[in-house]
């Protein structure tokens, strides 16, 4: 019986980090109706830098922050150089950047980190949570990417449900003329969609190093099932990217569990076959009407 | 508006990008097409005073972390060989090229060194499914595959007489680490967590020929290529199991993410990790995350030490550690003086010492081919006189007509906070101290026994400069 | 993305005049024999005059010809993107190492059986992929290129594991060199797959792709069956990744899950943008691309004289940087941009740079303001 909850707890800790990443698919396709392939190597990216600023003795804290808010420049500076042209053309075009970005980013960062093993700290220690005299595999770092990742979600949420900002990004995302042409700055906002995004992954990055190997790679399998956990969600709704991360969690821990290691991405293709037979646009996306 | 500036622009733009592409492109397959002009000399790859050897190594990809120093490693006994005049009067030319760990380029490039550059030999390539991938071919045009990096125990194949192991094969190990944990901890639960391929599976060969298979309550593996994060439900399963030794066949990303999951709810069972997966300078960094915010290298330091204090490996040369023994001496000034750069970035760790051991074992077999070199004299010149190879290793490599294996023994060695640690430019990592003395076994079901002849040393003057 | 059926049509128009002029027939079939023929004969002469090891390359850049046809087909033509053509090839040399390895059956008959067992995996994914509109259906494929290759790990002794299992290629004639006669079966492979899908474009099942592809409703509307169009591209596209992983299976001569990473099914895609989306001869491009991009790492690194981290990364920061680029700014990739170059000298020999050039401008924003999703 401990076996299953240890198995659960895990699919849980790993669903919270599915979630983070891909509520910043979810801020990017709310804003641009892109997909960013390249958002795990972004990630990637500035946690490597937060990794040489912790070498110099910079404090945790501040990497921290540092590192957000170069995400945050990264993100913008993304879809000005590299999506913007794009605007208005195939949208097969987007796709193949983005992927264009991520060959350039892993590159970039074996070329100038190397291949050698490296750690990343966590933020709170890592050590199990004692419940009653067994350590349970949940610690207080795990609280930290649970109460990180729903703090991202609401103001997600709040973002693009009660503000005014949200609401002229939605409005740039969804029908670009109509917004100018009322005098929405619509570039402004496609770029800040992507900033934010940029923040998103960038935490993501951070939460996701103490427990993998760290290295150029190690986002490309989080990016793949945060990219199930989104779509399963619906890639407009970032309480279901929370949702579908934490199902897609679970079921690659069982699967993993009970199947054998090797067949969890075989399990979390089966889940997203069957999330989108049953509801093609995600569980928790509102049906939009086609008009004929 | 903003459009159609960009379709005007795009236009031209698009002709000279596609126009350079182009040209690029022809050019590449024009310059590929080129085939380098190679001596006359009946045995390809050799000249009356060079050699030409070629690899096929991960220099990048998720394969390439600790891999990629071997290598260069192997070139600095070259360059040293290479300054005393070369071997016979010949200099080693070592061409290593990077296949991502992925058999389709390992294929390729092979094709490319044997048919194209025309090496003598394939000396050093790394990987079990990507040397069996080329294992057909360079057999049929009689190439020899030597020292291939990879414990599989398919190397030593009567069908297959140009290939050669020489790390001790993963059956080996498993055999003796195995006969240690039969003795050392008779009668309590073991529990198996293995890289679920040929090196799991020849590992658990081994170890179950030693270990009584009662005794064995759970068997774990997990999947190198969908490695993504912590094994926490393997380490879940072996706790719940009872397991109080694990023995683990893993590379040292998945020791790492073993054991903090382990640390993480307080399972700490006698690790017993086979010596592709317990290097301390490779996985320490790996374990260091456990450290709280960074904490800086004291911290690290006391983490790693933590975590890895008490773990049983094997190793079957003086591990770095060991900062007296003569070998250990040699191969730090060696790698200092001709890969000082590779030097300054790693140090003296085990992928380092790999590489300059395997260089050694190569020069060796060089030395006894005489000057009169030929493909099947070098190979029947390994066989008469393999044994009589003086390497860092501990025994003497097993080759022989009818054994293509190098190195059948180890010692075990238990890592300990108490022994001096090996220093490397990334930081000081604790070292290990031998538990038993050096044995030999076989892959088969031969027992595990002492080995009974002399260590080496290294030699003076290493070779021959006519 | 591709071509707007306008600027097909005008092109189409073009090409016949000057083809009515070189006395061709008119009928596509034997147009694209006559172009085949000429093809192997050029392909066979230069395999006989070049080194093993070049005939070799010459033998994958053709097996990866057939890939990315019929990628070309399914997300140029067709307008789905995949992600995951990796799976299919991995089916494809697995079915034909397994046959070969357990069977004696004939050479053909194998291929056969590799194609239609990719094909069979085609129309499973294919069906529900018939719901997906882009990044879904991109992010269902990237996951099938990722969790197909493990299911060979975990029955390791039916599919050779590490060891993998071996394929032999059948005897050549004579006292040819089996690098040469490997390659001439990969090219009449890959130009039987350039000649049937080039006739399947140019018939009705070509406008029906290309129907679904630019507007769904429009297409139903126009009697189309969009459902059973997309499955076919899929199937047809599946098939085509089969027989290409057939044949890797019989360059690399061992089949092991190794060679089917995720990033082999990226490639596919990035070398298929770069030939030139919706395009077949394009797609010799794309091939050399992925034949020449392993043994980039070396000689650029030995020219550039870097340090051995940074060298061996320089090809795939370039490769990435010269996605992006060419996505920006040429993104017809090289075929759509040589067509271009073509149809700007044509028409200036032919005396009619104004009109043509005004007409080529009006297709140009043609293709600016295609709809976009």
């Amino acid at each position: 019986m401990s076996l299953f909850i240890n198995i659960s707890l895990n699919g849980i800790t790993n669903g919270m980090i599915f979630a983070s990443l891909a509520l910043a698919l979810v801020l990017i396709f709310r804003a641009t109706r892109i997909v960013n392939f390249a958002q795990g190597a972004m990630g990637m990216m500035t946690t490597f830098i937060a990794s040489s600023l912790l070498s110099q003795g910079v404090g945790y804290w501040w990497a921290f922050l540092a590192v957000l808010t170069i995400g945050f420049v990264f993100g913008a500076l993304v879809e000005r150089v590299l999506i913007r042209p794009l605007r208005g053309k195939s949208e097969l075009n987007p796709v193949i950047v983005t992927i264009g970005l991520l060959i350039v980013l892993e590159g970039l960062a074996g070329a100038i980190y190397g291949n050698a093993s490296r750690g990343f700290p966590a933020a709170f220690s890592q050590s199990g949570l004692s419940v009653g005299h067994t350590k349970i595999a949940f610690s207080q770092f795990d609280v930290f990417i649970f109460g990180a990742v729903l703090v991202l979600m609401t103001a997600t949420l709040v973002l693009f449900r009660a503000t005014t900002l949200g609401l002229r990004m939605r409005a740039s995302a969804f029908a670009g003329e109509i917004s100018r042409l009322l005098g929405v700055r619509v570039g402004l906002f496609l770029t800040l969609g992507w900033a934010l995004a940029g923040v998103a992954g960038s935490l993501a990055g951070l939460l996701v190093a103490p427990t993998s190997s760290f290295g150029p790679y190690y986002m490309d399998l989080i990016l793949v099932y945060a990219f199930t956990a989104a779509v399963i969600g619906g890639l407009e709704s970032p309480v279901g990217a929370l949702l579908g991360g934490l199902i897609t969690g679970l079921c690659i821990s069982y699967v993993g569990g009970y199947l054998g290691p090797g067949l969890q991405p075989l399990g979390a293709l089966a889940l997203l076959m069957v999330a989108l037979m049953t509801r093609p646009e995600g569980i928790f996306a509102r049906p939009t009407a086609r008009r004929v | 508006m903003r459009d159609t500036k960009h379709t005007s622009m795009g236009r031209g733009t698009r002709a000279v990008v596609t126009g350079a592409m182009g040209i690029a492109l022809a050019a590449t397959v024009l310059s590929a097409c080129s085939s380098t002009p190679k001596a006359a000399t009946n045995t390809p790859g050799v000249t009356s005073n060079s050699i030409s050897i070629g690899a096929t190594v991960p220099l990048t990809g998720p394969a390439a972390p600790g891999y990629d120093e071997i290598a260069p490693a192997m070139n600095a006994v070259f360059g040293w060989v290479n300054a005393h005049g070369g071997v016979n009067g010949r200099k080693i030319h070592y061409t290593y090229l990077d296949d991502g760990y992925n058999p389709a380029n390992t294929a390729t490039l092979t094709r490319k060194l044997v048919l194209q550059d025309k090496i003598f030999a394939d000396v050093g390539s790394l990987g079990t499914p990507t040397q069996a991938a080329v294992q057909v071919f360079l057999n049929t045009q009689k190439v020899p595959q030597l020292f291939i990096e990879s414990g599989c125990d398919c190397w030593s194949n009567p069908k297959y007489p140009q290939s050669y192991g020489w790390q001790p094969p993963y059956t080996v190990e498993g055999k003796i680490l195995g006969a240690y944990i039969k003795t050392k901890f008779a009668g309590k639960k073991v529990g198996y967590l293995t890289q679920d391929d040929e090196f799991g599976q020849d590992f658990i060969k081994g170890l179950d020929q030693e270990i009584p298979s009662a005794s064995v309550v759970s068997r774990q593996t997990y999947d190198a290529a969908t490695l993504a994060g912590p094994l926490s439900n393997q380490v879940a399963a072996l706790k719940a199991a009872g397991a109080q030794v694990v023995a683990m066949a893993t590379i040292p990303a998945a020791t790492a993410l073993a054991m903090l999951p382990a640390a993480a709810i307080g399972y700490q069972p006698q690790y017993v990790i086979s010596s592709v997966g317990s290097d301390p300078p490779t996985v320490g960094p790996l374990l260091s995350s456990f450290t709280q915010k960074g904490g800086g290298t004291a911290a690290q330091a006391t983490a790693t030490a933590g975590l890895l204090n008490g773990v049983i490996t094997d190793s079957y040369f003086a591990p770095e550690s060991e900062v007296s023994n003569p070998w250990v001496q040699v191969e730090k000034k060696l790698l200092n003086d001709y890969a000082p750069s590779l030097y300054a970035k790693y140090g003296l760790d085990g992928n380092t010492q790999y590489g300059v051991a395997l260089a050694y074992t190569f020069v060796e077999a060089l030395q006894a081919a005489g000057k009169n070199l030929t493909r099947a004299g070098f190979l029947a010149s390994m066989a008469n006189s393999g044994k009589n190879f003086v390497t860092p290793g501990f025994v003497p490599p097993s080759y022989s007509n009818s054994v293509h294996f190098g190195f059948e023994g180890a010692e075990v060695i238990k890592l300990s906070s108490a022994t001096s640690p090996a220093v490397t430019p990334t930081g000081s990592w604790i070292g290990g101290t031998p538990v038993t003395s050096v044995e030999v076994t076989d892959t088969g079901s031969g027992p595990v026994t002492k080995y009974t002849g002399a260590t080496s040393t290294p030699p003076k003057t290493l070779v021959a400069t006519s | 993305m591709t071509l707007p059926v306008t600027q097909e049509l005008s092109m189409e128009k073009e090409n016949e005049s000057w083809l009515r002029r070189l006395r061709l027939p008119n009928q596509p079939l034997a147009r694209h024999l006559i172009f085949a023929f000429c093809g192997a004969g050029i392909l066979f002469l230069v395999t006989s005059l070049l080194s093993p090891f070049n005939d070799y390359e010459v033998g994958e850049i053709a097996l990866y010809v057939v890939a990315l046809a019929g990628l070309s087909l399914l997300t140029g033509v067709n307008g789905q993107i995949s992600l995951g053509h990796g799976a299919f090839m991995a089916v494809g040399a697995y079915t034909v190492a397994l046959l070969m390895t357990h069977t004696q059956l004939n050479f053909l008959v194998e291929l056969v059986l590799s194609i239609g067992a990719a094909a069979f995996l085609g129309l499973l994914i294919g069906i529900p992929a018939t719901r997906l509109k882009g990044p879904y259906l991109a992010g269902m494929t990237l996951l099938l290129a990722l969790a197909l290759p493990p299911i060979a790990d975990k029955w390791s002794t039916t599919f050779g594991g590490d060891q993998g299992l071996s394929t032999t290629v059948p005897t050549g004639p004579g006292t040819i060199n089996p690098e040469e006669w490997l390659a001439w079966i990969q090219i009449i492979g890959a130009l039987i797959t350039l000649v049937l899908l080039a006739n399947l474009l140019r018939s009705r099942f070509g406008r029906s792709f290309r129907a679904v592809r630019d507007d769904e409703i429009a297409a139903s509307l126009a009697g189309i069956h969009v459902a059973r169009t997309k499955v076919l591209a899929f199937v047809i596209s599946a098939g085509c990744a089969g027989l290409a992983g057939a044949f890797l299976g019989l360059s690399t001569g061992v089949v092991n899950t190794g060679e089917f990473p995720l990033t082999l099914s990226i490639q596919l895609l990035a070398a298929m943008v770069l030939g030139g989306t919706g395009s077949l001869m394009g797609m010799w491009w794309g091939a050399v691309l992925l034949v020449y991009l392993p043994q980039w790492s070396t000689s650029l690194s030995t020219h550039f004289s870097l340090g051995s981290g940074a060298s061996a990364y320089l090809a795939t920061i370039i490769f990435g940087v010269v996605l992006i680029v060419v996505m920006i700014a040429a993104p017809t990739g090289v075929q759509g941009g040589f067509r271009w170059m073509w149809q700007h000298i044509a028409s200036l020999l032919a005396g009619q740079h104004a009109t043509s050039s005004s007409a080529s401008e009006l297709s140009d924003d043609a293709v600016q303001s295609l709809p976009t999703k």
